[in-house]
């Protein structure tokens, strides 16, 4: 779709490798040149935070580095080779075998080479995920549902009332995948679901894949990333799906969007309203707290705002700090590069959410034309808050601006159990945006500061 | 600048380099200077790197340059760290704000089908629009490479359209096993920068050097010597000098051992033939080469003498407190010498190491780095090579439990964490150069040593991924080796 990229915010297909780590003890295997999988992991997990290996990534990663030999004469040999290894000398529950450029090209078919193993029944799927078909968000959907078709397969047992299936942010690509997906699973089950959240630490792993099938309906959290997984388990499970596109970030989204999955799942309306309103008296509890703050240190305090981020969290995040902290959204990236259908679809959800900033809109990929918009728009402006990656970090530092990290790549901040979502993750972001006026030099409300270091 | 430049032969058949070894350094060493072994096999192997990456390492970081990465976008996807080391070393050697120059032709399904040269040249188009650059460099992936894009004759059009060098750099991850092939490309393009000498510059030498500290201005400017730290963080005028150079060293000949060699017999700049200056030892050999190189002498010995009794006192305490520790080195080949060279000569035990390939020899035979261990370290026991491999290296590291791992690059020190070993992540490679390096190194491996309870909690939690049977003692490590050859 997009042409040319600098400053780049995604990865290619095989960005699906990570996808795979985020299963617990599911292990891919890479059938690629030597340098793909290194590469995948030092964006999508270094670069993300400075997430690790977790179990089984990082250098870990079975591979067939293609070498030139294989090129010419073909890698499906030197492949099931590799496989045969892996099974032997890892500890996993499923394999994935995902493909490279190298594979993707010359035709080697890996999906074939792993049928043959799953014959035996040994639990692996292939999927191909050459870079050149398209980028992590196209990989991290073209191996779920390769794993659905594979490994989870054609059941299709009884529903079990009250229990979903959760698609929403793409783990490793969203930085902040493992606090969001907690924070989700918790807020559901709060009302009364039982979740299958499929990946992180909050995941049953397999067996709560091989539980997929069994799901009353599937909630998609996420305007169109997931979208080709939920209609299809729709085809193929009978199972319908909920389509909620807005990130819930602090009170006034999340108490819409608990309202909304109650409804569609016929919870107890009663008992939705009163986890709401407990939620909520928590929550401004909190909230107001920060008025003395907010009041004391107006002088110094942005209320410009630059969002970059995939469309998930742009929109989000921007409506929460648009709608509900009052901030002014000046420049709103969007970096995913969705395709037409779904760009249209992108743009309605924008439309409705954030109605009165449909010009601060940008749908690019490219980060230099991101930051030369955003340095114009900036002015000499030293009262904007910057939100995206590293990118956007540089030019905060260049203008005086505050910033947060939001989105890939990050190199410059541990991410752990860290979330932005719900009504936690509202506060959570508040207290990261406004601790950071403090982390450079003395701050006082006694002296007006023309630009905000934030400790950059 | 010449255009007409030949080509470089990937190191499994320049230098015969091999990625399977087991034994003992002294067996290595007498067997690699006859170049009588193979590069080796193994039927399951886990991910390494590429030489991609390697070449675009050497270009990106030059200041007025830019680069075009013609790839899929995972090729360049990383770029967002080697800015950030990028801007870390700017601000280390006093250049000012480094700012990321590269673009990715981002090829997609279209490009692989119908060609990607359309794609390329709007890229060229756009680097000297939005970087009004020097030179600009073009490297190729496993996808252009394999589709037969005219990566060449692309850059050769339009860089008479915008009157800026365009130079391509062939280095497909999928055409050589060992990644540092991709220094050696980059290098031989490199050279088309450099112009013939002027007049000499008696008082400046070549340091290849990746990212990382200015360790080397300190050391060299006590013989009065200008460094040129290259090819990172230098201009594309600095770039085209080197040719005037007194004399030319690395850190790490796996590094640089193509353009030493090339610059020697091109430019008659010759090389430091000593080890690089890590450890006692091998810094006064370095300096006096240096010296000599740069008629120096005289002012050498009296530095030498002066920065031994600097560095003494706390040198001997550093060997008395360290001198029972058995250490293990797990790093490319020649920086693996050097750095168990430095260990050694901290008092502690080399009882293992592990290099990610190993060169049979140098561009410039007489140049063997592990050689110079030998000779200073003594034999190595445990000398594997292997590139990086950590279902192997996990097993070795089990086997030895060593009291210390030093580890070269990212993402393998963990394995020392998992397994409660204290562990030094040596990513600033300049950092233990010269005679403060050595107290460096010491110093921090003391302070490794006092986590040991993080250490310790993170390793009796974690879980390795292998089965029982392969972390059993008695499953070989070399299992898979010789398979499918």
């Amino acid at each position: 779709m997009s042409g040319i990229i600098s400053q780049p915010r995604f990865t290619c297909a095989l960005g699906a490798q990570q996808t795979v780590l985020a299963i617990p003890k599911a292990i891919p295997i890479i059938h690629a040149g030597p340098g793909c999988s290194m590469k995948i992991f030092d964006y999508a997990a270094t670069g993300a935070g400075r997430q690790g290996e977790g179990y089984a990534g990082g250098n870990h990663v079975s591979c067939t580095n293609a070498s030139e030999t294989d090129v010419v004469f073909g890698g499906e040999e030197k492949l099931r080779s590799v496989i045969e290894g892996a099974i032997k000398i890892l500890k996993g529950d499923l394999f994935v075998v995902l493909s490279g450029c190298t594979a993707g090209i010359i035709g080697d078919d890996v999906e074939k080479v792993a049928k043959v193993f799953a014959r035996d029944g040994r639990p692996l799927v292939g999927v191909e995920t050459s870079g050149f078909k398209g980028n992590n968000y196209f990989g991290h959907e073209a191996v779920v549902v390769g794993i659905i078709d594979q490994f989870v397969g054609e059941a299709r047992p009884p529903k079990k009332k009250g229990t979903v299936n959760v698609f929403s942010v793409v783990p490793y690509q969203d930085p902040y995948w493992r606090g969001d997906l907690e924070q989700i699973k918790s807020l559901l089950e709060k009302i009364g679901l039982r979740v299958n959240i499929l990946f992180g630490a909050g995941s049953k792993g397999t067996e709560e894949w091989k539980n997929i099938p069994k799901a009353e309906f599937n909630i998609l959290l996420s305007p169109w990333v997931g979208l080709s997984i939920v209609t299809h388990l729709e085809e193929k499970y009978g199972a319908p799906f909920f389509h909620y596109p807005v990130l819930p970030v602090g009170a006034k989204e999340t108490s819409a969007f608990l309202r909304a999955v109650g409804e569609y799942a016929q919870l107890s309306k009663e008992t939705v309203e009163r986890i709401i309103a407990e939620e909520e008296r928590r929550y401004y509890d909190y909230f107001v707290s920060i008025g003395d703050f907010i009041a004391l240190y107006q002088n110094n305090l942005p209320y410009e705002l630059y969002t970059s981020a995939d469309s998930l969290y742009a929109i989000g995040i921007t409506k929460y700090l648009e709608n509900e902290v009052g901030y002014i959204p000046k420049g709103i990236y969007i970096t995913d590069d969705p395709n037409p259908a779904n760009l249209e679809q992108v743009k309605e959800i924008a439309a409705k959410n954030i109605p009165e900033y449909q010009n601060s809109l940008l749908f690019e990929a490219d980060g230099e034309i991101i930051a030369q918009d955003i340095k114009e728009k900036l002015g000499t402006s030293t009262r904007a808050l910057l939100i995206g990656s590293d990118w956007e970090r540089e030019i905060a530092r260049e203008t005086g601006n505050l910033f947060q990290y939001l989105s890939n790549p990050i190199n410059q901040k541990l991410i752990i159990r860290q979330t932005f979502v719900g009504y936690q993750g509202g506060l959570n972001l508040l207290e990261e945006i406004y601790g950071a006026l403090f982390a450079g030099e003395e701050v006082s409300a006694a002296t007006y500061v023309e630009a905000i270091s934030g400790g950059l | 600048m010449s255009l007409a430049n030949k080509t470089v032969d990937i190191r499994e058949n320049r230098l015969h380099t091999i990625l399977h070894y087991n034994g003992d350094a002294q067996d290595l060493n007498e067997r690699g200077k006859k170049g009588e072994l193979q590069i080796g096999n193994s039927g399951y192997e886990q991910c390494g790197n590429c030489q991609e990456g390697c070449a675009v390492g050497q270009v990106y970081g030059i200041l007025d340059a830019a680069l075009i990465e013609h790839a899929p976008l995972g090729c360049y996807a990383t770029i967002s760290a080697s800015c950030v080391s990028g801007k870390s070393t700017a601000k280390a050697r006093g250049k000012g704000v480094f700012h990321n120059k590269a673009i990715c032709t981002n090829i997609s399904e279209r490009e692989t089908i119908y060609g990607g040269t359309e794609i390329l040249r709007e890229a060229i188009l756009e680097a000297k629009k939005r970087y009004d650059p020097r030179v600009i460099f073009v490297t190729t992936a496993c996808v252009s490479g394999i589709v037969g894009d005219d990566v060449e004759g692309t850059a050769r059009d339009t860089q008479d359209e915008i009157g800026v060098p365009v130079i391509s750099i062939s280095c497909e991850g999928f055409k050589s096993r060992i990644w540092s092939s991709g220094f050696d490309i980059a290098f031989n393009e490199i050279l088309r920068i450099v112009r013939e000498p002027r007049k000499k510059q008696d008082d400046l030498v070549n340091i290849f050097n990746f990212v990382g500290s200015d360790t080397f201005t300190p050391l060299l400017s006590m013989l009065n010597l200008r460094v040129n730290y290259l090819p990172s963080q230098t201009t594309v005028e600095e770039l085209s000098q080197i040719s005037e150079a007194a004399c030319t060293a690395t850190i790490c000949e796996t590094l640089a051992t193509y353009i030493g060699d090339e610059l020697e017999r091109r430019y008659k700049v010759p090389q430091v033939k000593a080890a690089a200056p890590y450890c006692l030892g091998w810094t006064d050999r370095w300096m006096r080469e240096v010296a000599k190189l740069t008629h120096r002498e005289s002012l050498a010995e009296q530095v030498i003498q002066k920065e031994n009794e600097r560095i003494r006192p706390e040198l001997e305490v550093l060997r008395k407190e360290l001198g029972n520790q058995r250490v293990y080195v797990f790093a490319g080949d020649a920086y693996a010498h050097n750095m168990a060279n430095i260990a050694s000569d901290l008092g502690m035990e080399v009882v293992g190491m592990t290099t990610y390939h190993h060169d049979q020899y140098a561009d410039t035979r007489e140049i063997n780095t592990l050689n110079f261990m030998v000779e200073s370290v003594g034999n190595v026991p445990n000398y594997t090579v292997c590139n990086k491999q950590p279902y192997q290296v996990l097993k070795f590291l089990k086997a030895l439990k060593p009291d210390i791992l030093i580890v070269r690059h990212q993402a393998l020190a963990v394995y020392g964490y998992k397994l409660g070993i204290p562990t030094i992540f040596e990513a600033d490679s300049n950092k233990c150069v010269g005679y403060d390096g050595i107290i460096e190194l010491g110093r921090r491996i003391k302070r490794v040593f006092q986590t040991r309870k993080l250490i310790q909690n993170i390793s009796e939690n974690a879980e390795l991924p292998y089965t029982d049977w392969w972390m059993d003692e008695g499953t070989d490590p070399f299992y898979f080796e010789g398979e499918h050859q």
